[in-house]
């Protein structure tokens, strides 16, 4: 029996520059960086220094409050520099790959005839334990946790976003593997997520549960599709993994190696060739983009949720996509007069765009506007598919009430859910760094 | 428009961080964002972000308000000379009443953005677009023959004490415009009420005088007007709040642009016409009434002020209900207790601006029991779950 996760609430942004389905070898990036603060609230415990060799597999670091929780080496190599910070905290390790790529050898293992911890313990010691997100909170996974149920979304709504369907395209195998190693991670079920309308094998894939999900984005956000099926409860924990991720921890599974192939689709109005490269994780950005773009924003991620990154800097270690759109550092003159520059999108009827729904938009960095105090109440409801008081949830997380926010539902989500919401406020509000703010103080506290 | 950008830049360059007149960048800030949208950029969260902005939603509310304002300084000029029995063209009628009711926006909003310009230099924030809003609301819902030092005192209260002393744009708990009427009608009660402040020169003019329909209706008197000229509004009463027809423009500019919650109106006039109903049917449960309880429930929704607040002031969005179930809870109530007010405490004939100040206290309330369905719903699935795993 399938299940159906229907979302009506939601905003389905098209823009220009979508990814043709075209995949092509990038180049080898001349360096490759692990970025720490890509792990949120990690605090690496190095293993090894600067000048060490590698393999791709090699242990380079373990979270300083778990030493299960292990990150490795995406590229054999050497370790260039490890680049610190303010009170020395590590920014990257950067790696010079070597020509011809050496891989650790993991035992191989079936996770189906495997017993259930030592299927954990595999995926731990390997590095694995990297791509395992938890909920709540949005931290990597804890080796000492069980989660109640485990969640994968193959679709993803955001606005140009990479299409994980075409990127699983030649991965089904060991994408099956890791749905069968994560069967093994929770006495729950494996949730996996898919597009209601898709005609592909994803569908096929056994032991987990298919969700077939239909409706603007935010449905393809796993935190929508976790709240409509199995919602978190204060202490309950639920893993989340991203899809070509669930390859990776496949790959390993079948073949002993790990192999840290990456998928990037590089998107946006700004950009030259919207296509797919294929990489390795930590890439550099001028791997894939071979001339620098001029007043260009780039975004590793999607143009909602993505971090920028500089051109001479790397790719971060989750997310499938490059989105570049020109930064908007321009003044418009009476912008804000109603049904004026109708080419700009609003979800709001007060520019004329509604009457445009199938234009593709142009987008760039502009505020179109500035920051003011919250006055319009029910515009961020319009976009929040679950069953939640948003407003009153980022009051309570501004406010730092730790009671509020847990009877409100901060156990449920996370930044990302929030993303539609700093796109589409009158106010301009950071929602989605707000929300942060608020789920680092219930770490802090509640933990 | 490159020429005054770079005039406008030259112009902000002692006001920059810094220099001489930091302090004062706000008010600076104000005029280059009213010529301007910033070149501002997204810094954190979602790198891209929607047209819409607080300017537009608020000078939305103001474009709405224009066909009430437009006709309500015709029918100033229109009350004064058919009564005079002057001869009278459009233009004469709108001049006598726009030569009335401008100085009275000049002050409201001469007063009021400058209190909100003191408030943001001192505070050290932008300018809110709020006071565009209230600054003209505040006129248009005042008698035409209030003296102009009154308005500004009701500004100053509304905004100090309505607005800034809650924490300005955002957090204040009442209506700020109708704080500024409330502190009139209280204060100068002369001026506010009777039979001789509502048609222009009525108390200067023997041969003028001008009773609401509601004031008519108190004293006990029959009414001369046919619900027609209700609903088109020529009739004495506050300025713009007499022509339902043009509120209705109005209303439904900001309803299907969504600046406005449309469950706050349809609420507001099912609770006033439930009200009206039940009180029309007084006289058939053996209860005498009096003439506001025995006037026709539709033309409640016609007369007075109550289609103008509940459309423009009831959805001022920081003072209604914010929850959706809020919003209606919130407009029933408004219309409830509005036609109550009006009938039955022939002190306050105009209900609509008690019954939403009164609406406006208990909005956090109303808001909190429903989110409180929320909270328990999450407690109760807790409960639920750890008896299954237990």
């Amino acid at each position: 029996m399938s299940i159906y996760v229907k979302v009506k609430r939601g905003l389905k942004l098209n823009l220009k520059g979508e990814a043709e389905e075209i995949l092509v070898d990038a180049p080898i990036s001349k360096t490759i960086a692990i970025q720490p603060p890509n792990f949120h609230s990690i605090v690496p415990k190095m293993v090894v220094k600067e000048g060490a060799k590698l393999k791709a597999g090699d242990e380079l670091f373990f979270s300083k409050y778990s030493d299960q929780t292990r990150f490795v080496s995406p590229v054999s190599g050497t370790i260039n520099e490890i680049v610190r910070g303010d009170k020395r905290r590590i920014l990257q390790i950067v790696i010079s790959p070597d020509s011809e790529q050496v891989f650790k050898e993991h035992p191989k293992m079936d996770p189906l005839k495997a017993e259930a911890e030592k299927v954990k313990e595999h995926v731990f010691a390997s590095g694995l334990g990297a791509f395992l997100m938890q909920r709540p909170y949005d931290i990597i996974a804890n080796a000492e946790d069980t989660p109640k149920s485990i969640f994968v979304s193959a679709v993803d709504t955001a606005p140009l976003s990479a299409s994980q369907e075409f990127i699983l395209k030649d991965k089904m195998n060991f994408f099956q593997t890791g749905i069968n190693v994560l069967t093994k991670l929770t006495p729950g079920k494996v949730y996996l997520g898919v597009d209601k309308a898709s005609t592909g094998k994803i569908k096929d894939i056994q032991n987990a549960e298919i969700i077939n999900v239909k409706g603007p984005h935010p449905a393809g956000n796993v935190g929508v599709q976790i709240h409509h099926i199995d919602p978190i409860n204060q202490g309950e924990r639920v893993w989340t993994v991203r899809p070509e991720d669930v390859a990776i921890i496949g790959e390993l599974f079948e073949t002993g190696k790990f192999n840290a192939e990456r998928t990037i689709a590089v998107v946006g109005n700004a950009a030259k060739e919207t296509k797919y490269y294929k990489t390795k994780i930590g890439s550099e950005v001028q791997s894939i983009l071979s001339e620098k773009p001029v007043n260009t924003r780039i975004i590793s991620g999607n143009v909602l949720t993505g971090q920028q990154v500089q051109y001479d800097k790397y790719i971060n270690y989750l997310g499938n996509e490059l989105s570049l759109i020109p930064e908007g550092n321009q003044y418009r003159m009476f912008g804000w007069l109603p049904f004026t520059y109708n080419n700009i999108h609003s979800m709001s009827k007060t520019s004329l765009s509604w009457l445009f729904p199938n234009r593709k938009y142009e987008v760039n960095t502009n505020l179109n506007g500035e920051e003011r105090a919250l006055v319009v109440t029910g515009e961020m409801e319009e976009v929040m598919p679950m069953n939640i008081y948003p407003m009153q949830l980022i009051k309570a997380c501004m406010a730092g009430d730790i009671e509020k926010m847990e009877s409100l539902g901060i156990y449920e989500v996370i930044p990302e859910d929030f993303a539609l919401i700093d796109y589409t406020n009158t106010s301009k509000i950071e929602a989605q760094d707000i929300v942060r703010q608020g789920l680092d103080l219930m770490i802090t506290e509640v933990g | 428009m490159n020429w005054i950008r770079q005039k406008l830049d030259q112009a902000k360059e002692p006001f920059q961080p810094g220099n001489k007149f930091e302090k004062f960048a706000p008010a600076i800030n104000a005029l280059d964002t009213f010529l301007f949208v910033p070149n501002h950029t997204t810094k954190k969260g979602a790198h891209i972000r929607d047209a819409v902005d607080l300017k537009r939603t608020m000078i939305m509310v103001v474009l709405a308000l224009v066909p009430a304002l437009i006709f309500g300084m015709w029918n100033t000029g229109y009350q004064h000379f058919s009564q005079t029995g002057e001869e009278f063209g459009f233009m004469e009628a709108f001049i006598h009443g726009a030569w009335k009711i401008v100085p009275m926006i000049a002050v409201s909003y001469g007063v009021g953005l400058a209190l909100e310009f003191a408030f943001a230099v001192m505070r050290g924030h932008e300018v809110n677009e709020g006071y565009l809003v209230t600054g003209l609301l505040i006129p248009m819902i005042m008698p035409v023959d209030i003296p102009l030092w009154m308005v500004a005192l009701s500004v100053i209260f509304a905004v100090l004490i309505g607005k800034e002393a809650f924490g300005g744009t955002g957090m204040d708990i009442l209506n700020p415009a109708l704080t500024a009427r409330a502190f009139a009608f209280f204060a100068y009660p002369t001026y506010m009420s009777g039979n001789e402040v509502w048609v222009s020169e009525a108390a200067t003019l023997d041969s003028v005088s001008g009773e609401t329909i509601l004031g008519t209706l108190a004293a006990g008197n029959d009414v001369a007007y046919n619900s027609a000229y209700m609903f088109t509004g020529m009739i004495p009463g506050s300025i713009s709040e007499t022509s339902t027809l043009c509120i209705l423009v109005g209303a439904l500019l900001i309803v299907l642009t969504k600046v406005a919650d449309w469950r706050i109106i349809v609420g507001g006039v099912l609770g006033a016409a439930a009200m009206g109903l039940l009180l029309n049917a007084l006289p058939a449960m053996g209860v005498e009434g009096n003439a506001l309880t025995n006037f026709a429930w539709y033309n409640h929704l016609i007369v007075g002020g109550f289609a103008f607040g509940i459309v423009f002031m009831a959805t001022d969005p920081v003072s209604a209900a914010q929850t959706m179930k809020g919003k209606w809870i919130y407009g029933i109530l408004i219309g409830l207790t509005a036609i109550l007010i009006r009938t039955l405490n022939p002190a306050y004939p105009e209900g609509i601006m008690l019954s939403i100040l009164l609406m406006n206290v208990f909005a956090p309330t109303i808001d909190h029991y429903v989110v409180e369905s929320n909270v328990k719903m999450r407690k109760k699935r807790m409960q639920t779950q750890t008896v299954k795993t237990a």
